[in-house]
């Protein structure tokens, strides 16, 4: 199990008609291994910047990322990714996808196939495996890409809004898949979310992110994913503390945005 | 069902709940009936115009329904000029084929070249950009003289209408790829061999095949107007042949054979289409 570390992240963006946007500054902080971190703040805060620089997609104009003392300089398979939508390949079945990477990696067939058979009872889709993903709906398509993140066996999966184009109910039903995935896999998990209770609610750790420049404002430890598995979900998100919780985030993120329409001048 | 409907195309699941129809494009998906009402028109417009001992066109501009059908029968049985009709098609075929073969072989990699890599883009862009207007048959003469008045013009030719539409189409297909779909990829361990062939290449597979379609209609077109010179064979030949004896009814036969081959060269890509890529516009 590998720890990860960030050090002093520093990301510019030079614009195109000149001048600059300072989307991370002096980013640091350390995950230890198995730990749920969620990432939230208004937009222009730089979350999926950070995200995308862990991923190796991005490489930082400053600063250091490392998985286990190693740095990243580019994408690898010890880092899962599990995107928004649209990622699937849809040319393939389902259970090609899920088989993509051990393909790649040029492992057996028939280990393969027993992989692929139990990921997706994991996930909740055995049966599904002929199925062409297109058939899916939108919340069976992320059970297929969190089966395909997991077939590679990763240290940290990165999650960039996984559920964001989910209606509500699917949403919290794969809410509850993903602290499942987490507990019973015991990965890193770093999940980009615009939604407070969500980050709530999944998040071991959480860091309100704010912009301008991009940079960490405030970190939580919280109790709620640790119990998530053993509490009913609604009863857990009408309790007091995670109410108090909620309301104090979502005051924190309002005066950002309070701020962010002062700085353009936008009062109406 | 009334008449009415019938030629409506009704019963085809069409939701006849909707007030609004007007406008709603999945609302519009052709008649059948009335596809076959417009063809018996046609050819009752063509009849119409022949009738009478003085008709309306006379038969050196254009044939009548029978002399067009006893035309057929007598190419079908003898042939033209010692060649089947059979053969005239095939030759015609063959030729449009091999063009198309030849304009995928070299224009999918280049598009894929020109996709991946801005080198390979600023070399090729100038190249293409400035042949890709120029109709091939302004290139006859030069290929006649290139490749000889046979064969290897006319195919030559053909690849000339088809790679430019191969290149374009494979170009497209590569910078239409979600870049979400690439870095997936490389997160689960591809290379840079693996996210050409088993990322781009599907990814692009649509885009190519619709290429494909749109080549060969203009080969198709295109053919005919090369064979008016250097052959014996194919269908275009068989017109000129004709003209030239005011042959009428053995040049609206040939007419009628291209577009029937133009329409059954449409519909066979359309089903393998559906066959080999049913994820077209599914991502």
């Amino acid at each position: 199990m590998k720890d990860l570390s960030v050090d002093g992240l520093g990301m510019v963006y030079e614009l195109p008609k000149g001048g600059s946007v300072q989307a991370l500054h002096e980013v640091s902080f350390d995950l230890e291994a198995g730990r749920l971190l969620t990432l939230l703040g208004p937009s222009g805060c730089g979350k999926t910047t950070l995200l995308n620089i862990v991923a190796g997609f991005l490489a930082p104009t400053s600063g250091s990322v490392t998985l286990g003392g190693d740095p990243i300089t580019g994408p690898g398979q010890e880092r899962g990714m599990v995107f928004q939508q649209g990622a699937l390949f849809e040319w393939q079945t389902v259970a090609q996808n899920v088989a993509f990477g051990p393909r790649m990696n040029r492992k057996g067939k028939s280990e393969t196939h027993d992989l692929v058979q139990d990921l997706l009872s994991t996930v909740g889709l055995q049966g599904f495996g002929d199925k062409a993903v297109y058939e899916l709906s939108g919340g069976m398509q992320q059970r297929v890409a969190l089966a395909r993140c997991l077939a590679n066996d990763p240290e940290v999966i990165l999650m960039d809004e996984p559920l964001g184009a989910l209606d509500a109910l699917t949403r919290e039903k794969m809410q509850g898949l993903i602290l499942k995935l987490w507990q019973e896999t015991g990965k890193t998990i770093v999940l980009v979310t615009h939604s407070v209770e969500e980050a709530l609610y999944l998040g071991d750790r959480l860091f309100v992110m704010a912009p301008r420049p991009g940079r960490i404002e405030r970190e939580y430890e919280l109790p709620f994913a640790q119990q998530g598995l053993h509490v009913d979900p609604r009863e857990m998100k009408a309790s007091p503390e995670f109410i108090q919780k909620r309301e104090e985030l979502l005051s924190l993120i309002w005066e950002m945005e309070e701020q962010i329409m002062g700085h353009e001048g936008g009062t109406p | 069902m009334s008449l009415h409907e019938k030629l409506r195309g009704g019963g085809r699941g069409s939701d006849t709940r909707k007030t609004v129809t007007f406008g709603d494009a999945a609302e519009v998906k052709g008649s059948p009936g009335w596809s076959v009402v417009s063809l018996l028109g046609l050819v009752g417009i063509w009849w119409f115009i022949k009738q009478g001992s003085e008709p309306m066109v006379n038969d050196r501009t254009f044939p009548s329904l029978r002399q067009t059908w006893d035309a057929l029968v007598e190419l079908v049985d003898r042939g033209y000029r010692r060649v089947g009709l059979w053969d005239h098609t095939w030759a015609s075929l063959w030729r449009v084929l091999k063009g198309l073969l030849y304009g995928v072989v070299v224009g999918v990699p280049v598009g894929f070249a020109m996709g991946l890599s801005n080198r390979l883009r600023g070399i090729f862009d100038p190249i293409v950009e400035l042949l890709r207007p120029v109709p091939p048959l302004a290139l006859l003469p030069l290929f006649i003289v290139w490749f000889g008045i046979g064969e290897g013009s006319k195919v030559n030719l053909l690849f000339f209408a088809a790679v430019w539409i191969m290149v374009i189409a494979a170009r497209a297909g590569v910078l239409g790829v979600q870049r979400s779909k690439v870095h997936a990829a490389y997160s689960l361990g591809a290379n840079r061999w693996q996210i050409l062939r088993y990322v781009i290449l599907p990814n692009a597979l649509p885009d190519i095949f619709t290429g494909m379609r749109v080549a060969l209609g203009v080969c198709w077109g295109t053919l005919v107007a090369a064979e008016l010179t250097g052959t014996t064979t194919g269908l275009g030949a068989m017109i000129f042949a004709a003209s030239k004896f005011f042959r009428m009814d053995i040049v609206v036969v040939s007419i009628i054979i291209i577009g029937v081959i133009g329409v059954a060269m449409d519909l066979i890509m359309r089903f393998l289409e559906r066959r080999l890529i049913p994820w077209r516009g599914r991502g």
